[in-house]
């Protein structure tokens, strides 16, 4: 692919918001926006009226079953009377929202953007699992009475039949994770869990049991995004967005190969272009990996060249990934530990590299030293990655 | 942000919900949707008719999609030719599922694969049940690349949908 790198502006994140992610909240999805809208904007130093232009994302309209939230949440998400974007690409809209707000800044289209993400899964009855039915196609998987755990089921199985991995490694993620939630402000499953504890969880769609899956949230995120010449103004230590990608598979998703997730490895090579990464299993420093399952951190960071194609389960089993780790990979608690509120899952991971790479992540500050991080989140038909890299 | 930072939020149960503690309203979308099925996928529903699975292939790359599809979404061209592939194939992915599409407990486990046919293209699979398998066999990894055939519903019921084919079973 051929792309642009010059850019007329460098890109600064210099305040972040977040709400509790919760199984319900009782605040309205734009009550949510408001509350993490305004603390990042105070994070930033900065009053809505500082703000040139806003972008929203949330994940499908039908979880809400409100339609066209783009207008719905207008006034909560501070976009009255701004340039607004509402942008949508499934799970992957958290980092995708950044990755809008970062071009309005990169461009030189505005200098000061607000981004903000929501997501109340809790109003669909009688589970959200249901919605997601409604994702798959009318004609060839509808009428099989597809379940949105079979998609990972099977993908996770074929990961594991080709490289031969045991549940009891994938399921030390999900230990992992959840014990790194305790220390989150944020955190709906923070706990201390066992492998056993994983491996005796109900079996849903075998290979995949409950405690291998991430919560229903509800949740909202923001982050404040500006031009070098107004991060300076604003504070002494801004994070920079030095790359980003995305990229798409193809949707009949039974053609896809199963193993290894191309649309990240794609997303990740344009993002590392960008970013002057040559040797991202060195370069980068700390990563927040989508991992709505345990398995999927895994093949994320495949995908995303942090470990080689079957490595990443070895890694995890030394240690490699821990907080005191090589190469910490989520550090937050990830989707497992802190929740998945969709589109806000991904800021909050977004988040929490600007939180690691300022020293500011307290109890779950890493071990090493990072100076280069990367936030990351997938969806549509599981076919979507988003990818940032950031820098101090 | 250190964890002692008290942050926004109200959580509520669904026994708050329940007890009529928590205000709210409620509705229910009443929306239907009819969905044409266009034009590759009108043929490809009436030849399960017939028993028969239909494929479009690209004659400038050589790929033989299923589902067929009236373009290459790799060469983005028209694609070229109708052809038949097997009912026939293998496994390329297979789970048991506990649990039906509202998340509800399903009586009996339900064995699900992706199914790579004779005749399509490496990795051109489809979504569709499995029947006579041992979920054991599943679990065991066993079921991995296992011949399996399709078991078609008598011509007179069937209605021109995927579920013409009831299952695919092992090839003995
Ligand atoms: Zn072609």
């Amino acid at each position: 692919m051929r792309m642009n790198i010059h850019f007329k502006n460098r890109v600064a994140c210099i305040g972040a918001g977040l709400t509790l992610f919760r199984r319900r909240l009782f605040e309205t999805p734009r009550e949510l926006a408001w509350e993490a809208a305004k603390q990042a904007l105070e994070n930033a130093g900065m009053e809505l009226k500082d703000i040139d232009c806003v972008v929203f994302g949330s994940a499908p309209d039908a979880f809400d079953g409100i339609h066209m939230q783009g207008e719905y949440m207008v006034d909560g998400a501070g976009g009255y009377k701004k340039p607004f974007t509402r942008v949508y690409v499934g799970g992957g809209t958290g980092v995708f929202s950044v990755i809008a707000g970062w071009w309005h800044v990169a461009s030189g289209l505005c200098d000061k953007v607000l981004v903000v993400a929501e997501e109340k899964m809790s109003p669909a009855l009688p589970h959200p699992q249901y919605v997601f039915h409604h994702i798959f196609d009318p004609i060839t998987d509808k009428p099989l009475g597809v379940n949105l755990i079979w998609i990972f089921a099977l993908e996770m199985h074929r990961y594991m039949y080709k490289y031969n991995i045991k549940k009891e490694d994938i399921a030390l993620v999900s230990v992992k994770n959840k014990r790194n939630a305790l220390d989150h402000p944020a955190a709906q499953l923070g706990a201390k869990i066992t492998v056993e504890d994983v491996l005796n969880s109900e079996v849903l769609v075998w290979p995949v049991q409950r405690l291998d899956i991430s919560p229903v949230s509800d949740g909202a995120g923001a982050l404040i995004l500006t031009s070098e010449e107004y991060a300076k103004q604003y504070t002494d230590t801004p994070v920079w967005i030095d790359g980003v990608g995305w990229n798409l598979d193809t949707t009949y998703w039974t053609n896809r190969d199963l193993a290894f997730p191309k649309y990240l490895y794609y997303a990740g090579k344009m993002a590392y272009r960008m970013a002057g990464i040559h040797n991202p299993r060195k370069e980068i420093d700390v990563a927040e990996v989508y991992d709505p399952f345990d398995y999927k951190e895994l093949h994320h960071m495949e995908g995303l060249q942090l470990a080689r194609k079957g490595e990443a389960p070895i890694l995890t089993r030394e240690g490699v990934t821990e907080r005191d780790g090589d190469l910490p990979i989520n550090p937050s608690g990830g989707l497992l530990g802190v929740g998945n509120p969709i589109a806000a899952a991904g800021i909050m991971k977004v988040a929490e590299i600007f939180w690691q790479l300022r020293k500011e992540a307290g109890k779950r500050q890493v071990a090493k030293d990072p100076t280069t991080g990367l936030a990351q989140a997938w969806g549509d038909l599981m076919q979507i990655g988003t990818v940032v890299i950031m820098r101090v | 942000m250190d964890k002692n930072v008290k942050l926004p939020g109200t959580p509520y149960s669904s026994d708050d919900f329940k007890k009529g503690k928590i205000p709210y309203v409620e509705d229910v979308p009443k929306a239907r949707y009819t969905w044409s099925a266009g034009i590759a996928m009108s043929r490809f529903l009436e030849e399960l008719k017939n028993g028969r699975i239909v494929a479009r292939k690209c004659h400038e790359c050589g790929r033989v999609y299923v589902p067929p599809r009236m373009f290459c979404s790799y060469c983005f061209r028209p694609t070229d030719e109708w052809v038949y592939v097997k009912d026939t194939g293998r496994v390329n992915t297979a789970v048991v599922s506990y649990i039906g599409a509202d998340r509800g407990k399903l009586g009996e486990p339900l064995v699900v694969a992706v199914i790579e046919l004779d005749g399509a293209s490496e990795g051109m699979g489809i979504l569709h049940k499995l029947g006579n398998v041992d979920p054991e066999d599943v679990k065991n990894r066993k079921v991995f690349n296992m011949r399996v055939r399709a078991v078609w519903k008598k011509p007179e019921e069937r209605e021109g949908a995927i579920t013409d084919i009831l299952y695919f079973e092992p090839i003995e």
